[in-house]
């Protein structure tokens, strides 16, 4: 009986949390387009080059600060170039930066935040000491000081920004390890003879998996926009590379002329990439954990 | 029981100390971290090798690292933070004479958006599904997706090119305008003070976009946190025994659930002045502000090395002593607290 019943139940399990994130995209409408958008942006990521109508790079006087039009969807700036290719071309490069960062800060955080939160004692005061100082910084200013003192470089960049998050992940790591470390699971696991190392990573860190998600989706936002933010003031992305933040930087020395579609598109859509994090990141929490719906 | 709330404070003042010091530790890693010779990096990019290593010399860059670090340490109790390259003169003048710019710009956006997303929120919260509710909603994640650069040039776009209401985005007073006689830095204080309204209003008429701009932004956060504190602070028992005991949906409302539900936003308000002083920078870049936002931003342009480092330093310091304000305005709002 219990060979026969044990399957069953694993498969209904995993239906049942099929069904639940059916049932929440049904019941939110709002999660499944931030999905759908999500899928778009992925899209222009990965074939940018191809779908660009234009050399993202090529300049041409004779059409140089023309306003859309059928042939140029977004209008082309002052050198010419075609602001949509652009745009595109760009999607790659600024996803890339982002999840770089976010990737990079997700695994030491989870490091960081893991070994702190097993082990406790003198690591665990250490490693709260140095999380309080970054957050003592304002973020956006520790990026700049890190790139500065680092150089200017799109790497830089990557690790200005993984910085400034690891404590995030780390503090929530750290929170769900804690929590779990003497849970009858863990003890159970350790007693049949496995390593902590092993216990850590395999029985205990997998349950902060959901949450670190969520993080995951809203920083990727964040960092889209600290990324473009550092790029607006000079850092990082050089021009003529294709980059938003970039863009509107020097769509906004023609904006007061009356020459708006520089700036506005790639803000708007630097904009909806990062709305579509967040729409996604609040979805995501509302599957994970639906009491912390606001 | 006052004493327990003096310990109270006395215990975060004491909490600040740690970090304060952790923070001057990263920024001199930061200033020894360059991957080439920091004395180069000091000396500027026209320096000779005769200029770099007086330079080394002058400030012990020769000597080993501990004992840069009292060096370095010693500097800052005197209030020096180097020499800036562009400018010529000491990094800390140079800020000190900016910073008033960046702090009436950064107060003044705190309180619009205070103004307009604490009524937002408690409003949101007392009538879910009406239509405050969705229109809160709405603006808490179209806030927190905006690049503050972006909003600050369509505002720009909108209120100086299509509709002209706005003065051309060019610093903190029209050329027309004489600046009034420095009292407090503020120009809104200092011409109220001389009794410039002339000069008042061209002042507040080229604060307000940046200012909203900057509002905009720190908006959601705390429309965010007001609602959900609010809401929680509503279906809590002691508001059921409140309404139960017949209060006034008044005295219910602002009485117990608003002064229990201000100590989450009290503490949203630390993490929102993190993203404000950087979210100035780039504000005071679109709109010309002379800041401190924008004096590191023309540093970082020319690599005047000592000016970024000391605008970082500065700004850091500065978020510690907000947030120690911020906890202490904690210690005094909290309820709980001389209770037990």
């Amino acid at each position: 009986m219990a060979e026969i019943s044990m399957p069953s139940a694993r498969v209904e399990k995993a239906g049942g949390t099929l069904r639940h994130i059916a049932y929440v995209l049904r019941t939110n409408p709002v999660t499944m387009i931030a999905f759908a958008m999500f899928a778009f942006f992925l899209a222009c990521g990965v074939f940018g080059p191809a779908l660009a109508p234009y050399d993202p790079l090529a300049s041409n006087a004779a059409i140089a600060l023309q306003p859309p039009s059928a042939a140029h969807w977004f209008g082309t700036d002052n050198l010419g170039r075609d602001v949509f290719s652009r745009v595109i071309v760009a999607t790659r490069l600024d996803l890339m930066i982002s999840v770089a960062a976010v990737a990079l800060s997700f695994l030491a955080g989870s490091a960081l935040g893991a070994v702190a939160g097993y082990w406790g004692g003198w690591l665990d005061a250490v490693l709260n000491r140095l999380l309080d100082t970054i957050m003592a910084f304002p973020l956006f200013v520790l990026a700049m000081g890190i790139v500065a003192a680092l150089g200017n470089t799109i790497e830089n960049i990557i690790y200005a920004t993984a910085i400034i998050n690891v404590p995030f992940y780390a503090r929530l790591v750290r929170a769900e390890v804690n929590i779990r470390r003497n849970a009858g699971f863990a003890l159970a696991a350790k007693l049949s003879g496995n390593s902590d190392l092993r216990v850590l990573a395999l029985h205990i860190f997998p349950n902060a998996l959901p949450p670190m998600m969520v993080q995951v989706s809203l920083n990727l936002g964040w960092a889209i926009l600290n990324a473009a933010g550092l790029s607006f003031i000079g850092l990082g992305v050089r021009p003529p590379t294709p980059e938003w933040g970039i863009m509107v930087a020097e769509g906004a020395n023609f904006i007061v002329s009356g020459e708006w579609w520089l700036a506005l598109f790639p803000g708007l859509w630097l904009m909806l990439a990062v709305f579509t994090f967040n729409l996604l990141g609040d979805g995501l929490r509302d599957m994970v954990d639906p009491r912390k719906r606001t | 029981m006052p004493s327990a709330r003096v310990k109270m404070v006395l215990g975060r003042v004491a909490q600040a100390v740690p970090v304060a010091v952790g923070v001057v530790v990263i920024s001199f890693l930061l200033t020894r971290a360059l991957p080439g010779d920091p004395a180069a990096y000091f000396a500027g990019p026209a320096a000779d090798e005769a200029s770099i290593a007086q330079i080394r010399e002058a400030r012990g860059l020769d000597k080993p690292l501990i004992q840069q670090f009292v060096i370095y340490v010693g500097e800052l109790l005197r209030g020096e933070l180097g020499t800036s390259i562009s400018t010529g003169q000491s990094v800390a003048a140079d800020l000190a004479r900016r910073l008033p710019a960046s702090l009436e710009l950064t107060l003044t956006a705190l309180v619009i958006s205070c103004a307009v997303a604490l009524p937002l929120g408690i409003l949101a919260a007392t009538r879910p599904g009406s239509w405050v509710d969705h229109l809160c909603r709405v603006l808490v994640t179209a806030g927190v997706s905006l690049p503050t650069f972006f909003t600050g040039i369509v505002l720009i776009y909108v209120f100086y090119y299509l509709l002209g209401l706005a003065p051309s985005p060019l610093g903190r007073l029209d050329f027309i305008y004489l600046p009034p006689e420095r009292v407090s830095g503020f120009y809104l204080v200092d011409a109220a003070i001389a009794g410039d309204w002339g000069t008042w209003l061209g002042a507040l008429k080229q604060l307000i976009l940046p200012a909203v701009t900057l509002a905009l932004f720190t908006l959601a956060p705390i429309a965010r946190m007001t609602r959900a504190a609010m809401l929680s602070a509503l279906s809590s028992d002691f508001i059921r025994t409140a309404r139960a005991a017949g209060l006034t949906r008044r005295k219910v409302l602002y009485g117990y659930a608003l002064r229990n539900a201000l100590l989450p936003v009290v503490t949203t308000l630390g993490m929102v002045f993190s993203f404000t002083l950087g979210a100035n920078v780039l504000v005071e870049k679109v709109f010309a502000w002379p800041g401190i936002g924008s004096y590191a931003v023309e540093a970082l342009v020319v690599s005047d090395y000592a000016a970024v480092q000391g605008f970082v330093l500065a700004m850091a310091l500065l978020f510690v002593v907000l947030n120690l304000v911020i906890d202490i305005a904690y210690a005094l709002i909290d309820p709980r607290i001389g209770l037990t």
